[in-house]
Formats: C-alpha cells, sequence, structure tokens
C-alpha cells in the first residue's frame, strides 16, 4: 500500500523543527530514519500531514566523548553506532545489541533517537538504555530536559516526550574497566523483532541491572532477580529465575504464552551469567 | 498534492525533478524513470526487493521518499550492472543457479554487493547475517551462499595475487 498524501519540510535547524511543531500539532510527525515511520504510513497505521525531516539537522548528530559519559546525538544511525570504536569501547552492550536490530538496509538508515523515540517494546535499544540507566536529553522551544530511561518509557509506543518536545541526545556512562555486560535475544530469523532478550549490565561488583524487551508494554528491569545474583552470585541462579516470575509477569503474545515466556527469560539470564558474573 | 523539486544522480546521470512529497523513491525510479530491475514486494522494509543503494549503501527503496534523495546518488541494479561494479557476483549466481523466479535476485545482489566491498573476510555465517532480510521464495538460500562466498574468495585470491 502507498502511504496517504503528506506535506514535507526538511528543516535546517532545531528552532525551525519547533516552529512547525507549534503551528502543526499532532498532526506533524519527525522523520528521522523512517524505517518505522515509513511503513506506518504505508499500512496507513497513522495520518500525520507534515513530515518534518530532520536529518540535515547538526545539532543532532555525531558520537561524543566526554570525561564520564559518551554522548550519542539522535540521528546516529544504527549503522554508525555498530562500527564506532567509541561505542564498542564503551557502550558495549550497544554495540554487542547492534546486529540484531533489524536488518543491513534498515540499520544503514534507522537512528538511535527514532527507535527509543518509537519506543517498540519488542525494540533491542529500549532495553540497553534501561540497562545502562542512560539519560535522555530532551529539548523543547525554550527548555532542555534531561530524563532517566526508567521514566522515559510510559507504555506500548508512549514516551516522556511531550508535544513540542524531541529526543535531541542519549548520554550513556562510561565504561570502565570493571564494567560487564550480557546480551542475548531469540528471535525465529536474525533481524528479526525478538520473541524476548535480555540486556544487561553490571557497571562495577555489586551493582547489576537486567532489562528485558519483549515480555511486555515497554522494557521490563528485573530486579529482584538481580539482587539474587549480585548476593549470591552464580549459586543464585535458581533463586534469580524463580524471581523472574515477579520481576517479568509476562503477557503473551503471537509467538509465545506468558509461562513459555518465563521459562524463556530463565534460558536467557544462564546463558548471561558468565559475562556478567567474571571476575576482572 | 504537495510536489519539491530534487536534483538526484541515478546511476551516474544527473537528473532534476520535479517529485510529489509521498512518492516513494523506489516509484520515481520505476514509474517515472523506467527503472523497473528493483522489484516492489511487501511496500513496509520486510522482503529486501526493493533495496538499492543510496550514496553506496544499501537502503530500502521502499522506506524512502523520493524527495529524501534530493542531492544523493542513486545506484540501482541497472546501474551496478552496466557499470560491471558486480559482474562477478552476477557471473557467479548465473553459475550456481542462485535464482529461480529472479523476483529476490535484483535487491539480493545490491546486498551482496555491499558486503563484498565492506565485509570482504565475511564466512558463510556472515553471509547469512547480511543476507538475512532479503527474502527468495524459490532458492533455499543455499545456492545463493555459494555465489557470494565464490565471490568472495576469488576478490581475496585477487587481492592476495596483486601483493595487496
Ligand atoms: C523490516 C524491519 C525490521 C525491523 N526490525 C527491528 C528490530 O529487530 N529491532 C528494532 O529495534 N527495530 C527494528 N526495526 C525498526 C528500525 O530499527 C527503525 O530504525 C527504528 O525503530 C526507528 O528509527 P528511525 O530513525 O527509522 O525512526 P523513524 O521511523 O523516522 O521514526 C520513528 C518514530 O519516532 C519519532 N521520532 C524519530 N526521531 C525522533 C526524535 N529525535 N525525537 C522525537 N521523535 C522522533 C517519529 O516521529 C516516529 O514516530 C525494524 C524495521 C523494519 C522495517
Ligand atoms: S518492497 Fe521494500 S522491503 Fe519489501
Ligand atoms: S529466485 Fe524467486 S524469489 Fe528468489
Amino acid at each position: 500500500m502507498k502511504a496517504p498524501p503528506f506535506g514535507y519540510v526538511k528543516a535546517r535547524e532545531l528552532g525551525q523543527v519547533f516552529d512547525l511543531l507549534d503551528q502543526h500539532g499532532d498532526e506533524a510527525k519527525i522523520l528521522a530514519g523512517g524505517q518505522s515511520l515509513i511503513p506506518s504510513l504505508n499500512l496507513r497505521l497513522s495520518r500525520p500531514t507534515l513530515l518534518i525531516d530532520i536529518n540535515a539537522i547538526a545539532d543532532l548528530q555525531g558520537i561524543r566523548e566526554t570525561a564520564e559519559t559518551i554522548v550519542v546525538g539522535a540521528l546516529a544511525t544504527h549503522v554508525a553506532l555498530e562500527k564506532s570504536p567509541i561505542i564498542s569501547r564503551y557502550v558495549p552492550l550497544v554495540a554487542a545489541a547492534m546486529p540484531h536490530i533489524a536488518h543491513p538496509a534498515i540499520r544503514n538508515r534507522g537512528t538511535i533517537g527514532g527507535s527509543l523515540a518509537f519506543a517498540d517494546p519488542a525494540a533491542e535499544l529500549p532495553a540497553c538504555a534501561t540497562a545502562l540507566e542512560a539519560t535522555f536529553i530532551l529539548r523543547g522551544r525554550s527548555a532542555e530536559r534531561r530524563v532517566k530511561a526508567a521514566g522515559f518509557f510510559h507504555g506500548l509506543f508512549e514516551t516522556d516526550l511531550r508535544p513540542g518536545e524531541i529526543l535531541a541526545a542519549i548520554e550513556f556512562p562510561k565504561a570502565t574497566a570493571s564494567h560487564r555486560f550480557a546480551f542475548s535475544e531469540l528471535a525465529r530469523r536474525h533481524g528479526d523483532y525478538a520473541m524476548i532478550g535480555l540486556a544487561a549490565a553490571s557497571p562495577q561488583p555489586g551493582t547489576l541491572r537486567l532489562a528485558y524487551f519483549g515480555v511486555a508494554d515497554r522494557p521490563v528491569a528485573a530486579d529482584r532477580a538481580a539482587a539474587c545474583l549480585v548476593k549470591d552470585g552464580a549459586a543464585g541462579i535458581e533463586a534469580a529465575c524463580a524471581c523472574l516470575a515477579e520481576d517479568l509477569e509476562p503477557s503473551g503474545d503471537l509467538n509465545a504464552g506468558p509461562q513459555t515466556k518465563l521459562h524463556l527469560a530463565g534460558v536467557l539470564l544462564q546463558r548471561a551469567l558468565p559475562s556478567l558474573l567474571t571476575s576482572a | 498534492m504537495e510536489q519539491h523539486d530534487i536534483n538526484v544522480i541515478v546511476n551516474g546521470q544527473k537528473l532534476r525533478r520535479r517529485v510529489s512529497a509521498r512518492q516513494h523513491l523506489i516509484d520515481f525510479l520505476r514509474n517515472e524513470l523506467s527503472l523497473t530491475g528493483s522489484h516492489l514486494g511487501c511496500e513496509h522494509g520486510v522482503c529486501g526487493a526493493c533495496t538499492i543503494q543510496v550514496n553506496g549503501t544499501a537502503v530500502r527503496g521502499c522506506l524512502m521518499l523520493a524527495v529524501q534523495a534530493d542531492g544523493a546518488s542513486v545506484d540501482t541494479i541497472e546501474g551496478l550492472s552496466d557499470s560491471g561494479a558486480i559482474a562477478d557476483l552476477q557471473d557467479a549466481f548465473h553459475k550456481h543457479n542462485a535464482l529461480q523466479c529472479g523476483f529476490c535476485t535484483p535487491g539480493m545482489l545490491a546486498t551482496a554487493a555491499e558486503l563484498v566491498e565492506q565485509h570482504p573476510n565475511a564466512d558463510r555465517e556472515e553471509i547469512r547475517a547480511h543476507i538475512s532480510g532479503n527474502y527468495c521464495r524459490c532458492t533455499g538460500y543455499h545456492a545463493i551462499v555459494d555465489a557470494i562466498a565464490t565471490v568472495l574468495d576469488a576478490r581475496r585470491k585477487a587481492a592476495g595475487g596483486s601483493g595487496a
């Protein structure tokens, strides 16, 4: 199917984006990589009257290193993250997730900002951002807000973004020598959305965040299970798996029922364990 | 309907055209320029039949608007064929019988072209992962993987043979 008619503006700077969002309200949609928006137009799931193409805006580009963080512009493409030596060194969880996101031709255009703003509960990056406790930098015309990943995802395709705001950048804490991480997912075909997946990060011994995706309407942090592993290490794995039922309360979907999902969540946790607990 | 002027280089040729905002790049290529080598299957990014190259990287022609190609260089299967850039891939597909109906082949070749350029050391597993986004309904992929692996091998030998 073809997209219904709409207007198109290639914005040159952020001020212009805010003007257009003010003028057009809900009728306008931001166009980043288009790899989720254009299919939804083609399927006529959404009927905006204006697309605001942000691809030319320099403020939203690039991957930058600061003393303690890595700041990734919303327009950084999946392939840029996949190839970036800064990401593989300082945000290795994201580097590990990248090859699982869609297919090469889609990764060439899809952006990190688009993926996070879209907030698909089966997507990899929202879970990575949750596991790493990334900070989302949201820009409005007159103010900037910083929101932690845990507060950014509100539900199915719903985020903390307010009318007139855009996601400008994402800030990840830099991995240090003690950083441990694990990424794994189960998908029917390589590159398809996962049936279930796990993004896990331990910035230093004694801290661990397990973020599951494909189990609910947003990424879910399995904090009880993480606490068992922090307390007892590998010996805590059985208790951790038992906790997953409370942490996740998965709903079934087309792929699998709740019990199967819970079982698979445990399988992924067992697979992740060796990378999370290796001593420095 | 809202119209925009675009300047675009298609298969090496500079063009200026007027397109409607909602026109997809693949429809522009097929309907306005009669470049019908790239195919349309699903129109939502899943099948890969519409894969072309924009500024040298593979993209889905159905997930990009023609107006977004303003200032870009676009190569379709026609251009990639005529320039000889993928002659060895085409040859290998032919030899290995890596197609039956051929519907997926232009997209497969555009995807494979990027792989052989960017990942000269890819193994079979990596070849499979790279073409995982392209559906073929006919061959079961084995022959396609064989063909791409042959080309990678031959290119590596050629590079080694010339001392590179
Ligand atoms: C066949 C196929 C398979 C896929 N498989 C996967 C997969 O396995 N895992 C996965 O994670 N993704 C997958 N995707 C989606 C893909 O990764 C997209 O690239 C991504 O979800 C959206 O990024 P985008 O830049 O293309 O955003 P767009 O499609 O341009 O935008 C998506 C949404 O976000 C909004 N938006 C974009 N940027 C901003 C911003 N800076 N601020 C505020 N709002 C913004 C848009 O208005 C729109 O509503 C798949 C896509 C396809 C077509
Ligand atoms: S037609 Fe573009 S991916 Fe199927
Ligand atoms: S050869 Fe028929 S779809 Fe691939």
